[in-house]
């Protein structure tokens, strides 16, 4: 069983390819949001390096965020019409569970943030546990005010990932017990994608291409302002 | 079906605006299937297409469309010959959409990718009605987004003759529509609403800027104004008075676009192109001033994945597939 998995929910444009025998290829650029620009290119490139041939993927893994909005997009779009094409199932993964994967032998709470723009962080917390790590709270968006205060009433060592922590390191001053990952825990790793949608592969919890849809956690801003309207109006 | 052994098969995707759409055509002049999945409901609340909204529409009805244009066309992806999608001009967030899944369906296939001028596949919608049309001829490119006055040198040739300093017509059908109470999408409301009405009830301004460019804003203006300080006003009468104000300018300007070219054809094209009255005086034009005369049908007119793959084809045959690496172009011109 072969996965192609798709990650595109930062600045970073990621692609990976592995199944049993674990990560086959993979590729990664974090330069100048190029999403729509290299995906493709990058998967046609990876295959031909790896001499795989796309009719052997069977299973189409995508990171469905939360995370640069038009990112997701790309990555998503990309990974429908690839799995519609090639009659094989998706399966998405959520880009704080992918940043959690790599960083989880620690016995720290693990907190993967990624910069939401406009001053916020999509984030959510974890724990290892045997064989992965175990997310504790929903996927959430607030400022790096909310996630500090939320870190000091846990009030336990913890390790802050994901470029949301690179962007606001005083989060982490003001929070005794925490700490920032470095540059190498910044973006979801296509290489933890195509490694945790094996472990569903084989579970074989997968949706349909049509199922799939990105994880925004933001209404777009007309429907908020719309929302807020009718309320003012009630 | 029989006899497309020997046809080029175009799967052709759009989602540049608010419609998200796929379409397989032969041969650059058969369609085989189109499929357009209207967001108007989504965006009608909002008068006017939100652009973060639409983006999210698309992700969410791309892949059934492709699905459903496949099936009523009786093929499989892997029969097609190329896959194009609109790259520009456009909504950027809604065009990635399109791009990035019709990049992934050519890789998938191994088929050619064909990126298309979203403004070219609507001036293509014509050759694919007509397939006698020839150039040179001058085509008025009118819709929510633009106004464009275009000579078609040739295929692919294209000079802009003329465009809009302001509003984009559909853009001030919208605005009207939304003064005078009368909803979401303004074009075809106005359409209707001015049947019933008398053109001649208000003399609103035509706005004759230098050369072949045309301005709306002051039109759009002096209706907002009327309608404030004439809340009586039959509706009726108003929308008519304006449509005839916005279809007298766009023909005149046209009459004066085909003279300066010595173009004996002219045809239109986008949205307005839907208008009965755009319609009535370009036959009109024709007449009185003997040119051939190309109207495509309203479902043509519209934005669908039809005449992105019409284009697509004549693309394809001048400059063959499309790099891989090209991104979305919102600002993407035709000339
Ligand atoms: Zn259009």
């Amino acid at each position: 069983m072969l996965i192609l998995g798709i990650e595109t929910a930062t600045i970073q444009v990621g692609c990976a390819i592995g199944g049993h025998e674990g990560v086959l290829a993979s590729f990664h650029a974090a330069k100048g949001r190029r999403h729509v620009e290299t995906l493709v290119p990058a998967i046609e490139f990876m295959c031909k390096q790896a001499q795989i041939d796309l009719s052997e993927i069977s299973v189409v893994a995508v990171d469905v965020g939360p995370g640069l909005f038009s990112g997701l997009r790309v990555g998503v779009s990309a990974a429908k019409a690839l799995a519609q094409a090639l009659r094989v199932p998706t399966i998405g993964i959520s880009s704080l569970d992918l940043l959690a994967f790599p960083v989880r032998y620690t016995n720290r709470l693990i907190v993967p943030a990624i910069d939401a723009r406009r001053g916020e962080l999509f984030y959510a917390f974890y724990r290892q546990v045997p064989g992965g790590a175990q997310r504790l709270s929903p996927y959430q968006v607030g400022s790096p005010d909310d996630l500090a205060s939320e870190l000091l009433a846990r009030g336990e060592d913890c390790l802050v990932v994901g470029d949301g922590a690179l962007r606001y390191p005083h989060i982490l001053t003001e929070v005794s017990g925490a700490e920032a990952g470095d540059g190498t825990s910044a973006f979801p790793s296509a290489a933890s994608l195509v490694e945790l949608a094996h472990a569903q592969a084989l579970r074989e919890q997968f949706c349909q291409p049509w199922e799939l849809q990105p994880l925004y956690l933001r209404k777009s801003d007309a429907e908020i302002n719309w929302t807020a309207a009718v309320d003012r109006a009630r | 079906m029989t006899g497309m052994a020997d046809q080029f098969l175009v799967l052709g995707i759009e989602t540049s605006c608010d419609e998200t759409a796929a379409a397989i055509v032969a041969n650059g002049d058969t369609v085989i299937s189109s499929v357009v999945s209207s967001q108007v409901d989504l965006h009608a609340r909002y008068g006017g297409v939100v652009p973060e909204i639409a983006s999210r529409a698309h992700v969410e009805m791309l892949t059934p469309a492709v699905a459903q244009a496949l099936v009523e066309a009786g093929l499989e992806g892997s029969q097609l010959h190329a896959v194009a999608a609109t790259v520009g001009p456009g909504l950027a967030g809604a065009l990635l959409v399109g791009i990035s899944a019709a990049k992934a369906y050519a890789l998938a296939w191994d088929l050619p990718f064909v990126g298309v001028n979203h403004m070219e596949a609507h001036l293509y919608a014509s050759f694919l009605e007509e397939p006698d049309l020839e150039p040179p001829l001058v085509v008025l490119l009118v819709s929510g987004g633009h106004t464009l006055l275009v000579a078609m040198d040739d295929h692919g040739r294209y000079r802009l003759l003329g465009t809009t300093v302001d509003d984009a017509v559909g853009e001030a059908f919208d605005k009207v529509a939304r003064v005078m109470g009368l909803g979401y999408p303004g074009g075809p409301v106005i359409d209707r609403v001015a049947l019933t009405g008398d053109p001649t009830a208000v003399k609103f301004p035509r706005a004759m800027p230098e050369g072949l460019d045309f301005s709306l804003s002051g039109l759009k203006t002096a209706v907002i104004r009327y309608v404030r300080d004439n809340p009586d006003a039959p509706v009726a009468d108003v929308a008519a008075s304006f449509q005839a104000a916005v279809v007298d300018v766009l023909i005149d300007k046209t009459r004066r676009a085909v003279a300066e070219v010595g173009a004996n054809t002219v045809c239109i094209g986008g949205g307005v192109a839907a208008n009965s009255l755009l319609r009535e005086r370009m036959l009109d034009l024709a007449t009185e001033d003997g040119l051939r005369c190309f109207l495509p049908s309203r479902s043509m007119c519209t934005d669908n994945a039809a005449m992105v793959a019409a284009a697509a084809w004549w693309r394809y045959k001048a400059d063959g597939p499309t790099p891989l690496d090209i991104g979305a172009q919102p600002n993407l011109r035709l000339a």
